[in-house]
């Protein structure tokens, strides 16, 4: 076993090296994005830690010469399709990734995998893409959307709490955080209410959150008005009394600079934290810190297994575009994910773990997130079994 | 019964905000016929000034100078320089130029200070809450704010109804034509009018700063609420603009924080909060229609 093990290493580093003797043109990836608008930081650190893993491989992936090609989607599903159009047919390219927000994964993405292409999704997963519109040539590294609101409901169980509030915008987004978070959630849920999506001032609803005086508070707020809502929660006098769980996009790295204070004491639940101890996860830490000297958010983290899941799929053919042959590679979820264990299920979404993380100050007072256990082993997803593939 | 009694305060609070907007936006409407859809952006100017100086200087005395001051400067500014321009032109060419204001002006702010929201603390002296009656205890800086917007509104009506400048301003509302015949230099009571709407759109960016997210943007959020108080109001009329932001603020934190609760005890949980929350997004509009269908001039019409 051992000795077939290294054979095999033998044979790929030799036609790697033939691969690179061939003095082949780079394979072009094509990332669609979004870097303008107020979520432009979330594709900046999905496309850096991108760029950061081919610069760790020498300006290869797997083995093979890569080149990046980065467009701005600026958060319009009409955009993205676009230019996923210009990208198939004028650059011939192959290989996609990138897209952050689940409407513009949503145009998008049916168009590349239909035209035989293979997307990579570092950070989007809707529904509908998870169950039966599953296909062979969709991968998700990151989660599927409503994961991370399972793992926020099986986080308020495990910290045993039995009356919780809950509250989302009312689009689709927040409804299905409410139900994920329903879903894994095992006490009861003492009131339910939907914001509206422009809504900056939530002085009603803290009113409402004191007077149910619930065990605990799950909220789905992202981007400005999630820290209009915690920094009001914190000045309704609510914060230290009613605890608080959310998911890992309501509280990232970015935010918890903005929030300040009112974050302390928050419980988050992740897939991946800076601080998670395992190899793959220090060398990407060292990496990012010394090139960018910000913090890493868990969009930076997806961004970087994406790169490392493509690496793992070229060097499976070892540097040939042929998508099935690709997908298969893929599957196979042959690399070293920052996150630790990672593997996909039957939809090709990822089966991990999810993290119990909680908001401390550390040894210099500054605010960070730091991972206090385990909350979900191996999790996949709701959608999985409505897969044919 | 506490509940309720801190949802009507909820909704004054909200509806004093409402009111320094509406304020500069029915006069400016109603003296000078512009409609001015940057209106929001002087808000947005106020609240950057304010938490910016109140970030370097650490000093709230040197905010609130700094968000007025910034505020009518950049109100005067856009009266002068684009706005003077227009009111010979119907109100498409008004409102193109304004909506271009909006994206000059958020541009503007995203180059200088980016995308990220800015935040602004409490002064010390408001933080905290205090108890008004047993069993409610309200937040200190949110009736500072109903305190100031309603001292504005006292300040505001003897300014119009008992002074000088006040009178001209009414007169230009009514009869701007005669007003401009008499002598008076029509142009220099517009610069001013505008500036002292552009003050008060800064002072409710200024006020907003602790308790909302100062981003880009922000101005347009509150904007069309704006509008529909005026609308309820009465174009050009300071008392509509009062009375109307009070009720728009009131009906519209009641709705949100009773309705689905209300419908609850008729139908199932989930479907009575997507109804409740559905319907009280849209009530203050239903309010609107109604009273545009019964009193097309608005509740307090000043061209009586």
């Amino acid at each position: 076993m051992k000795a077939r093990g290294l054979l095999f290493g033998l044979a790929t580093s030799l036609l790697m090296s033939a691969a690179a003797f061939a003095q082949q043109a780079p394979v072009k990836i094509g990332m669609i994005t979004t870097l303008s608008g107020p979520g432009g930081y979330l594709g900046q650190d999905i496309r850096d830690a991108f760029k950061l893993a081919i610069e760790m491989e020498g300006g290869k992936l797997g083995g093979v010469p890569v080149e990046l090609v980065v467009e701005d989607d600026g958060l319009k599903p009409g955009q993205g399709k676009q230019i996923a159009e210009r990208m198939l047919k004028t650059d011939g390219i192959k290989i996609f990734t990138g897209i952050v927000f689940s409407n513009v994964a949503g145009a998008t993405v049916p168009d590349i995998v239909d035209a035989g292409a293979l997307y990579v999704s570092p950070n989007a997963a809707p529904s509908n893409l998870a169950g039966k519109e599953c296909n062979a040539n969709y991968f998700v590294v990151s989660w599927q959307n409503d994961s991370l609101h399972e793992s926020a409901g099986q986080n308020a169980t495990n910290l045993g709490y039995k009356r919780a509030f809950i509250l989302a915008p009312n689009y689709q987004a927040g409804k299905d955080a409410l139900s994920g978070f329903k879903r894994y959630f095992k006490g009861d849920v003492v009131g339910e209410l939907y914001t509206r999506l422009d809504q900056t001032d939530f002085a009603a609803e803290m009113a409402q959150i004191r007077s149910a005086n619930p065990d605990v508070v799950f909220q789905f707020h992202p981007g400005g008005i999630g820290i209009a809502f915690l920094r009001q929660y914190q000045q309704a006098g609510l914060l230290g009394k009613i605890p608080m769980v959310v998911a890992a996009p309501s509280l990232d790295a970015v935010t918890l600079a903005a929030v300040g204070d009112a974050a302390l004491g928050l419980n988050v639940s992740s897939h991946w934290n800076s601080d998670l101890d395992n190899p793959a996860n220090k060398a990407f830490m060292a990496a990012w810190t010394k090139a960018y000297n910000r913090p890493a958010t868990y969009y930076s983290s997806q961004g970087y297994d994406a790169a490392l899941a493509i690496a793992s799929a070229l060097k499976g053919t070892s540097g040939k575009l042929d998508v099935p042959a690709l997908d298969k590679a893929l599957a196979k979820a042959d690399f070293q994910s920052v996150r630790g264990a990672f593997k996909f299920g039957p939809n090709q979404h990822p089966i991990q773990d999810w993290y119990a993380l909680k908001v401390e100050k550390d040894g210099e007072g500054k605010l960070a997130l730091k991972t206090v256990g385990k909350v979900l082993t191996n999790h996949g997803d709701a959608y999985a079994a409505q897969c044919k593939l | 019964m506490t509940l309720v009694l801190e949802q009507l305060l909820n909704g004054v609070q909200f509806g004093v905000m409402l009111f320094l907007l509406a304020a500069g936006l029915t006069l400016i409407f109603g003296i000078m016929g512009v409609i001015n859809l940057a209106h929001g952006s002087l808000y947005m100017v106020g609240a950057y000034a304010g938490a910016i100086v109140a970030a370097k200087t650490g000093s709230l005395l040197l905010a609130i100078p700094a968000a007025l001051a910034a505020a009518a400067a950049a109100g005067v500014a856009m009266e002068l320089l684009v706005l003077r321009r227009l009111y010979q032109r119907d109100h498409l060419d008004q409102v193109l130029a304004t909506f271009a204001l909006i994206l000059i002006f958020n541009q503007g702010v995203t180059l200088l200070f980016g995308r990220q929201p800015l935040f602004v603390s409490i002064p010390p002296l408001l933080n905290g809450s205090v108890e008004l009656l047993p069993g409610l205890s309200y937040s200190v800086y949110r009736l500072t704010i109903i305190a100031v917007g309603l001292l504005v509104a006292a300040g505001l009506s003897i300014l119009i109804n008992r002074t000088r400048v006040g009178m001209l301003v009414r007169a230009g509302a009514t009869h701007r034509d005669m007003v401009r015949a008499l002598g008076v230099d029509i142009k220099l009571l517009y610069t001013a009018v505008f500036g002292l709407g552009a003050l008060l759109a800064g002072l409710a960016g200024l006020m907003a700063g602790p308790i909302l997210a100062v981003q880009v943007g922000m101005g347009e959020q509150i904007l069309i609420m704006t509008f529909v108080v005026v609308v309820i109001g009465g174009v050009g009329s300071v008392r509509g603009a009062l009375f109307g932001a009070l009720i728009v603020g009131i009906v519209d934190t009641c709705l949100r924080a009773f309705l689905p609760g209300l419908l609850r005890q008729v139908m199932a949980g989930s479907e009575a909060d997507a109804l409740g929350a559905g319907l009280s997004s849209m009530g203050i509009y239903l309010l609107m229609a109604v009273v545009l269908l019964l009193r097309p001039k608005g509740l307090f019409p000043s061209h009586a």
